[in-house]
């Protein structure tokens, strides 16, 4: 027999799936999760058209900042907006969130439950891009290169962290969207405001960079973006004092369970009052 | 176990920014049927959003059957809550509402499906149960949050407008429901606007305005600690112009009139049980008495001499 608290969790589950995965509000999601495929895929199909293949490594580095600068910074960042602010602010904006209020069960159960949905949505969506994404970068250079570059070069651990850092990503980004959805009525000025010191994290002093989700996400990428290249891009990814991993994954982790310990505050406070939403 | 059997306000007063919801609320709310009647904006659903947890007092202490209301996992076992709120989780059938509400209790599947139908059952929605709540009339929306709220067998129900939009029949068949509920020793706090409903259902009424309570307790109670009212008394009898002259000459009459029938007197007194007391004696010498009946100690008239200039309530 479960625990009460583990069988709640499970029917908040049940509930919150349906709504992330097949919301009209959510479609937009899915196009942003696409994009990089669709960049990658026809990238590849017009190399095969023209009998071409590019340099290998150039498509790695390609990947390497397309994930960094646009999956990771836009993509799954504003994907984590959508579904995790709206988990609770959607509720209260549709006015529904009495439903759950009037259960007998505990708030903290009913957020866990509620993470536990956008986290499952979140990864399902972005990793199985960034498979895609891996998948369609190297489709043109043919199956015995990449099956080379999987089996004895990098190319196995490469997309295992990038996977990884994909569900790390959603598991940072997750948990502050889901704090600001419960903290603040409108959820664009924390996102602009968290996108911004996202952005700038590179230039802050060496303490401040580590209450950032992107610092511990940028330590764990597998290939470092060249800070000499000199673009735009290579400085925002400069990372001058890469966190190892045994020290970045438990610390997103923390980072996130503090947030969500914050977040569990706010939500035992939180009245219903739709009149003036 | 609950620790006691009431439900208690101490000093609860709740504003939203400046504005007033409630003000220096005391209740000690009995078993039984017990109505809040307001007009709109005196705090019936501040009330009742209250003592559900909705939302939090800005100063004193509520509690349930002794369970403070910030505790909804243990509140929410013997409380239920059929609000005034018209919305619900998107896409969602009539089974869909009450049984994942019962998941959420913690029910299994077996026992959820099973109290699901049992409360779909009792009101009358076993047809339109598999349809999604987004095609059902105002009525019937009414019902399903009903069934909701009473599915998992509570101790207090807590029903804002619960009759609203509910044709006569189901109607009928809604209060019938809160009786029998009532008499196996359940809460059932109702707000309703149908105040000869109201009536008719309440066992005790709390009289809301601006926020304050006004008046609370049993409408017969309530009505003769209203001095200022005279009482008003309906007599049926034969002679009702000889009745009127005997009458009259009691010092605590303070009117009387013949009934527009032709075959009564309402009489205004200001001392219901000296003037019982004289009926007896007239009885006795010759004018046949029919009946006798209080006119106005229903919630229609205590509402009218209470609140009844800030609103008409009919």
């Amino acid at each position: 027999m479960n625990p009460l608290w583990i069988v709640q969790t499970l029917a908040v589950l049940r509930l919150e799936l349906r709504k992330t995965f097949f919301s009209k509000r959510g479609f937009w999601i899915y196009l942003l999760a696409l994009a990089p495929v669709v960049l990658f895929t026809g990238h590849s199909l017009l190399e095969m058209k023209n009998h071409r293949v590019c340099d290998f490594g150039q498509d790695t580095n390609i990947f390497a900042t397309v994930f960094q600068i646009f999956f990771i910074r836009l993509g799954v960042f504003f994907g984590c907006v959508g579904i995790f602010m709206n988990l609770f602010r959607g509720e209260v904006l549709d006015k529904s969130l009495h439903y759950y209020f009037l259960a007998p069960i505990r708030r903290e159960v009913l957020l866990v439950g509620k993470f536990l949905a956008g986290l499952l949505a979140t990864i399902v969506i972005f990793t199985s891009s960034a498979m895609l994404q891996f998948i369609g970068m190297y489709l043109h250079h043919g199956w015995n290169v990449v099956s080379d570059y999987l089996g004895s070069g990098n190319g196995l651990s490469h997309l295992i962290a990038y996977l990884g850092v994909t569900v790390l990503a959603c598991i940072g980004y997750g948990s502050v969207f889901l704090a600001s959805g419960v903290a603040f009525r409108n959820p664009l000025i924390p996102a602009g405001v968290i996108l911004v010191w996202e952005s700038i994290n590179s230039f802050l002093p060496a303490i401040l960079q580590k209450f950032s989700v992107i610092y511990y996400l940028k330590s764990l990428c597998p290939i470092q973006i060249d800070p000499h290249a000199g673009s735009f891009f290579s400085l925002l990814s400069i990372n001058a004092d890469p966190m190892p991993a045994y020290i970045a994954v438990p610390g997103l982790i923390l980072l996130a369970v503090a947030v969500l310990v914050l977040a569990s505050f706010q939500v035992r406070r939180m009245e219903i009052n739709y009149a003036t939403e | 176990m609950p620790a006691n059997d009431r439900v208690v306000f101490e000093n609860v007063s709740k504003f939203y920014g400046d504005v007033l919801g409630v003000n220096k609320v005391n209740l000690s709310i009995p078993p039984g049927i017990t109505s809040l009647v307001g007009p709109n904006g005196s705090g019936k659903t501040t009330l009742m959003n209250l003592m559900s947890g909705l939302i939090r007092p800005s100063r004193g202490r509520i509690t349930v059957l002794g369970i403070r209301t910030d505790q909804p996992d243990e509140l929410f076992r013997y409380l239920g809550y059929c609000t005034q709120f018209d919305s619900f989780p998107k896409g969602f059938t009539g089974y869909q509402f009450v049984y994942s509400y019962l998941r959420l209790y913690g029910c299994a599947h077996g026992e959820a499906e099973e109290l699901t139908w049992k409360a779909i059952e009792r009101v009358g929605m076993m047809d339109a149960a598999r349809r999604k709540i987004a095609g059902y009339s105002k009525g019937m929306r009414q019902r399903i949050k009903l069934a909701q709220s009473t599915c998992h067998g509570p101790s207090v129900l807590v029903l804002d407008e619960p009759l609203n939009g509910l044709d006569p029949l189901v109607r009928a068949e809604t209060i019938a429901l809160f009786r029998t509920l009532a008499e196996d020793g359940m809460h059932i706090i109702i707000s309703s606007h149908i105040l000869h409903e109201v009536d008719a259902i309440s066992d005790q009424v709390i009289l809301l305005s601006n926020g304050y309570v006004v008046a609370e307790g049993k409408i017969a109670g309530v009505r003769s600690e209203m001095q200022d009212h005279p009482m008003q008394i309906l007599i049926r009898c034969n002679r009702p112009q000889e009745l009127a002259a005997k009458v009259f000459a009691q010092e605590s009459v303070v009117e009387a009139q013949i009934h527009k029938d032709g075959l009564g007197l309402l009489v205004k007194t200001r001392d219901a049980n000296r003037f019982y007391l004289m009926l007896n004696h007239i009885a006795q010498n010759g004018v046949s008495i029919e009946s006798v009946a209080p006119a106005d100690d229903d919630v229609n008239s205590v509402y009218d001499y209470l609140i009844g200039s800030e609103e008409p309530q009919k």
